[in-house]
Formats: structure tokens, sequence, C-alpha cells
């Protein structure tokens, strides 16, 4: 029998489905809650398991424990790898492009000066993105130098995390997203991302509305090949709509799937499960 | 199954296939709490607030 460890920080409704899944599958699952585990890296590590599934919410504790297992020769999906490149929109970006994938445009720089220096190239609207972060959280359109210099003003006071100004083209698309799901190299499903009223933002997590996104042989092609430039086992590929095709904008690597199981009728857990028992037999 | 809020009192609602580790909130304050443990009774505890590299 494969024993699966769920690494996790809270259950969402995905790690549920998953557990579920496993079961059903015949699976063992060990559950690993990341807030109560502590490892004394002197030792050697016991009572592993055949194949980690990483599904932490918070990033450092994911890559942090995901690099460990790795160290003690664990198998965990995603990788330490793909999560670090998955988990930094600039790595993304640069591991997109090497590999052909389509992207906004995209520039990177370091003090509020040369950030504005950067939006007279890439020209107003743009958009301002922390380099790690998700749900669309501190996300600040750039449509004048006025109201721009006023943003970028305020990042000084955070984090020096948020000195990092990551500033990305708007793209012209309509008003939504598509989310792909790509596991072992597959195309899934995709679901639209319909921004909610009074938001240019399409996260589900703000109140984005999930429909059903055909799988058309672009979308299918980006999804797959977005996959691969990071290396991915299990991620959600987001594409916007632009003027010249999909454009990549990020991959996430503990992606939440519960509206495209709603929406879909697919059965994501399955696909997720039945690929880790094979990841184990590989 | 219930549990007690420990913000207002009121009473939270455990779903039937709850999981430790799950989030639960009060209907009546709008608090998030954790399911700490499922026995005999519920413990609850509260949610971590959500940190600035919580995502996907």
């Amino acid at each position: 029998m494969v024993s699966l460890g769920v690494i996790y920080d809270f259950i969402r409704p995905e790690e549920k489905m998953l557990i579920n899944e496993a079961r059903n599958q015949g699976v063992e699952v060990k559950l690993v809650d990341a807030k109560n585990i502590y490892f004394n890296i002197s030792n050697s590590l016991k009572n592993l398991e055949d194949i980690y599934l990483q599904r932490c919410v918070s990033y450092f504790r994911s890559i942090h424990i995901t690099y460990l297992l790795e160290s003690f020769k664990c198998t965990v999906i995603n990788s330490f790898n793909t999560a670090l490149v998955c988990g930094n929109k600039l790595f993304t970006t640069i591991s997109l492009l090497k590999n052909g994938v389509p992207v906004p445009k995209t520039a990177i720089s370091f003090s509020k000066s040369s950030a504005l220096k950067v939006l007279d190239e890439i020209g107003y609207p743009s958009i301002l993105k922390p380099v790690i972060g998700s749900w669309g959280r501190l996300i600040a359109p750039l449509n004048d130098p006025e109201s721009s210099l006023a943003i970028l003003e305020s990042r000084e006071y955070l984090h020096p995390i948020y000195h990092l100004y990551y500033i990305q083209e708007r793209v012209e698309r309509p008003p939504r997203d598509i989310r792909s799901l790509v596991v072992d190299g597959q195309f899934i499903c995709a679901i639209y991302r319909y921004q909610p009223p009074l938001d240019w933002r399409t996260n589900t997590a703000r109140g984005g509305r999930a429909e059903p996104c055909p799988g058309v042989d672009e979308l299918i092609d980006v999804s797959v090949r977005a996959a691969e430039a990071v290396n991915g086992e299990i991620v959600g590929v987001d594409c916007m709509e632009g003027r010249d095709g999909l454009v990549v904008h990020e991959v996430n690597n503990t992606v939440e799937f519960k509206n495209m199981v709603r929406v879909t009728g697919v059965n994501i857990p399955s696909a997720i499960i039945s690929y880790l028992k094979r990841r184990v037999r590989k | 199954m219930k549990a007690l809020c420990p913000q207002c009192e009121g009473e939270v609602n455990i779903p039937e296939d709850a999981v430790v580790g799950e989030i639960v909130t009060c209907p009546d304050c709008g608090s998030p709490y954790e399911i700490e443990s499922i026995g005999s009774e519920v413990v609850i505890k509260p949610a971590e607030v959500e940190g600035e590299d919580w995502g996907e």
C-alpha cells in the first residue's frame, strides 16, 4: 500500500477532497500539520512516507519543509525547485521566457526612482506586483505618474520584499482570466475566472466568478509548456487572453481547485492521487 | 456537532465530515477557528491570521 504524507497548515476543501480520494484509492494517508511538527536536523528522519504532497498555505513554511524532506531523500510534490520558482513572480517569468512561453511585458527594478523609469518604458497603465504573494494581495494598478509615485512611496514603508518593484504591462483582456490545471504534463481542465464587481482582479479568493473554459489547442499547449517551464508536476497555470494570444502570468504550485471541480465536474482529486501513486512506482 | 465560540459564546457548527485542521467560522461574530481535536467534544482554537506569504 502506498503511504502519502499530506503536509498542510489548514485543511481547505481541496485537502479534504484529496484525503477522501486517497483513502478511496487505497492509499494510506498521514496528515502532517506544519504548525505542530519540528525537525531535529542533526538526526536522521524516521517513519517517512513513500511520497509527500506539499499543501501548505504559507509559502515560507512550504519551501523550508520541502527542502528539508528532500534533503533526506524524500519525494515531495511539488519539488523544492518548483515551489521556489512558482512562489516568486520574477523567477517564474524568467523560467517561462526561457522556455518560450508567452508572458506580459515585464520589468523589475530595485528602487522607487528606477521603477518610475520602468514605467516610462513600459507605459501606463501597468501593474505593480509583489514578487512573493498570492490571492491578488497588494497588487496595484499604476495608471499615471502621479498615483504611481504615491503607490511606490507607500511600499517603501513595508517589508523590504516589497521594495522589489515587479512591474507588468496591464494586458488588454476580457474581464476574466483563465486557470488551467496540469498534472504530470497533461492538461486536465480549465475555468474562466471573471472579475467581481468593483475589482479588476480575477482571483476567486477575492470573489471572482468561475465558469468552465473549453480546452482549446492553444490553451492546452501554453498550459503544458508553462508547467514544463517550472518542472511542475501538479500546477495551476493562470493566463490572460491578450490581443496576440494567451500570455501566462502565474504558475501555482499548491493550486486551489475547488471551483474547478464545482464548475467543470472533473474529478481533479482522482487525477492527482492517481498520479502520486504512479509517481511512487516510477 | 457544535462548539462554543470563545469570542461571543455563539454556537459554531462542525460539519459531520470535519477533520482536524479544518477552519470553521462562528455564524454570530464571524471569528474563524481551526479545529484542534475531535473526540467526545470538538476543541477549536483561533485560526491564524492571513500571512503575507499565504496563497497558492
